[in-house]
């Protein structure tokens, strides 16, 4: 072997150790067949999604169904579903959900997180008293309806934001976060004279951009996702979220979205490729932003594990 | 200038005959039970400063703090009070607002409850809650801590980063997502069935199969958050000091004597925790999931109890008896978290708190 050669493999691999004996050859295989076989079951599914939204009619008729294998590719399902009417408006909405109930929710939880982060604080231990309490017990879902609805809130978008617009154990892994930064940084700028808001947004957020970036994921992933709060409390069809008009689609099945019916039985879209299609944008923001955050979960979620 | 009696400018204070004996006294008191003085002394000295200044001092926290709380208490603890139409015949047009309503119902005592006692409907969607629970723990459960040893002993850092990334995908999918997933592969119209169809084995549908919507769901769940489950278990794999293998393998321990006596040690606690949690969850055994399969399989199989505090409640009016259902489904919630947990700690593991 080469020094390149070997170079190289120890960038891959970290060196085993000696006293652990050699993998066999039917391990490795069995190994690498199983974890081959797990990422193929996530993927497959989404592959065949993916490539159905893009393919044209003809192909998807000829597959009597979902396709898997691509022969041609367009994006006439796209443009239709994007070019205005009901999905482009639930998607309008979602987003706008989303990013505000995000930035609602991120301003609420840090603040509230920073809050709590200083032992000693007056009224410190009775404010995470009530955090904690409601980890333990729900208020049930008859008496949140009956609230919301005599708040006014039906039929309005802060009805899909404020009743779960924070998470406790978000806060709780914020909050560890925040408290095991080194207190000497915070207090050597709290002796220059900075105010706790300039503590907090000029080195405790600085310093905890990995977490900020996974609960904002979380949030995110939450509003996005969220369709059973749009379900009870909006009446009006114009103002639904994706996530409740693609179960709609779906339990219509073939049916294609309105504004595009007739193009459908004019044969020019095929209803199935614009159901694959709504699916695609409604999985698209997740399966995109994970993966930039994947490298801070363990680190968040084991913040949260040990401390809260 | 104003001296002190009895103390030097550096402060200590001269020995006097009077002193001495007491000093001697609170010395071997602080011997004699040391630490507690100490914890005694220091919260004396916390408490010196004034309610006045600490509120000062800390006004800026207490603001910061105030949106999570003002949130908590209007969107938790309120409906909290809001369970009393359980004890009511409540009706909601009893006057113009929601809330006021309440005060003008009738109450009826406990007749919400024992009307549940003898209801059928509510006996069926408890018996498929424990069932989806005992499958979902017995199916479910042990998924994540295979993987996670197999990832585990993955030793190349890019075969793992992406395996765990894919695996971690279906996660954040909402529920929407996953079951149409499921129906365009399982579906009557789905991939598997025209397959079949195309070898002339006849089509089948199992997404309306009642049959095995239990073991259908049990997959969704896997497929969606088996991935994510993982992450605890690697947490504390790698928190595993490679000196006990190391150690073990001097020993003579092969793979699979590692595997038993330091890996699954390791995660014993772990696995402790969230059986814990598990078991408190156990009345709730997911909601989204059976809500958007419902109307496909019908009521009789994937009626939980949450599904039928929305079917009764939000869709049929009868908010009284909903909450009925809602507060008793919640108060045994609360009795398996303690009894669990007590469980736990029984068995020498820490549990969700300690003791």
């Amino acid at each position: 072997m080469s020094l390149n050669t070997q170079l190289v493999r120890s960038l891959k691999a970290p060196p085993r150790p000696v006293w652990e004996e050699p993998p066999s050859k039917t391990g490795i295989t069995a190994k690498s067949g199983f974890l081959l076989l797990c990422c193929l079951g996530v993927i497959g599914p989404l592959w065949i999604v993916i490539i159905t939204s893009l393919s044209p009619r003809s192909v998807i008729d000829q597959a009597g169904g979902l396709v898997v294998i691509p022969r041609a590719v367009t994006f006439v399902n796209y443009t239709e579903l994007l070019g205005g009417g009901q999905v482009s408006r639930a998607i309008l909405v979602s987003v706008g959900v989303t990013l505000f109930g995000t930035l609602f929710s991120m301003a609420v939880s840090v603040l509230g997180a920073y809050g709590l982060s200083r032992p000693g604080s007056l009224g410190h231990r009775v404010f995470l008293m009530i955090m904690l309490a409601t980890m333990f017990f729900g208020a049930g879902l008859i008496p949140t309806y009956l609230l919301v609805q005599s708040l006014g809130l039906t039929d309005s978008y802060l009805s899909l934001i404020l009743p779960s617009a924070v998470s406790i154990f978000n806060i709780l892994v914020l909050r560890a976060f925040f408290m095991g930064i080194s207190p000497e940084l915070t207090e050597a700028a709290r002796i220059d004279g900075a105010s706790d808001l300039r503590i907090l947004l000029t080195i405790i957020l600085p310093l905890s951009r990995a977490v900020v970036a996974v609960i904002s994921l979380f949030y995110a992933v939450g509003y996005w996702s969220a369709w059973f709060n749009a379900s009870i409390y909006l009446n009006d069809q114009e103002m639904m979220p994706l996530q409740n008009v693609l179960i709609q689609l779906v339990q219509k099945a073939t049916e294609a979205p309105t504004g595009l019916q007739q193009a459908v039985r004019t044969g020019e879209l095929s209803g199935l490729g614009l159901q694959m299609a709504v699916m695609v944008l409604a999985l698209i923001p997740v399966a995109v932003a994970s993966p930039f955050v994947q490298r801070h979960f363990k680190k968040g979620m084991l913040t949260g594990a040990i401390k809260g | 200038m104003a001296v002190t009696v009895g103390s030097r400018p550096d402060g200590t204070r001269p020995p006097t005959a009077v002193e001495e004996p007491t000093a001697a006294i609170a010395a071997a008191g602080t011997k004699a039970r040391g630490p507690r003085r100490k914890a005694k002394d220091h919260k004396a000295k916390g408490r010196k400063i004034p309610f006045r200044i600490r509120l000062r001092r800390d006004r800026t926290l207490i603001l910061m703090t105030l949106p999570v709380i003002v949130l908590l208490v209007v969107f938790n603890y309120v409906p909290l009070l809001g369970n009393v139409v359980a004890f009511q015949e409540y009706d909601p047009y009893a006057s113009s607002n929601g809330i006021t309503a309440i005060f003008a119902s009738p109450w009826v005592g406990l007749e919400q409850f024992s009307k549940m006692f003898e209801d059928p409907l509510f006996w069926e969607a408890t018996e498929n809650t424990l069932v989806l629970f005992i499958l979902q723990l017995v199916l479910f459960f042990p998924v994540p801590i295979a993987l996670a040893l197999v990832i585990n002993s993955v030793i190349r850092p890019r075969v793992r980063a992406v395996a765990q990334a894919i695996m971690y995908l279906p996660h954040f999918f909402s529920w929407v997502l996953v079951i149409t997933v499921f129906q365009q592969i399982f579906g009557g119209a789905g991939i598997i069935a025209q397959a079949f169809q195309d070898l002339g084995w006849g089509g089948f549908d199992l997404m309306t199969n009642s049959e095995l919507f239990t073991y259908l769901v049990t997959a969704q769940a896997v497929w969606k958050d088996a991935g994510w489950g993982i992450i605890v278990f690697l947490a504390a794999l790698s928190a595993v000091s490679t000196d006990l293998y190391e150690a073990a393998a001097m020993d003579g321990a092969g793979r699979r004597r590692r595997l038993w006596h330091v890996t699954l040690p390791a995660l014993r606690p772990v696995i402790a925790l969230l059986l814990v949690l598990r078991v408190g969850d156990a009345l709730s055994v997911g909601f989204e999931q059976y809500l958007l399969q419902r109307d496909a399989v019908g009521a009789g199989v994937s009626e939980v109890l949450d599904t039928y505090v929305w079917n009764v409640g939000i869709q049929n009016g009868d908010f009284s008896y909903a909450a009925a259902v809602g507060l008793a489904k919640g108060i045994i919630g609360i009795a398996l978290v303690l009894g669990a947990n007590k469980f736990a700690h029984l068995l020498g593991e820490q549990g969700v708190y300690k003791k």
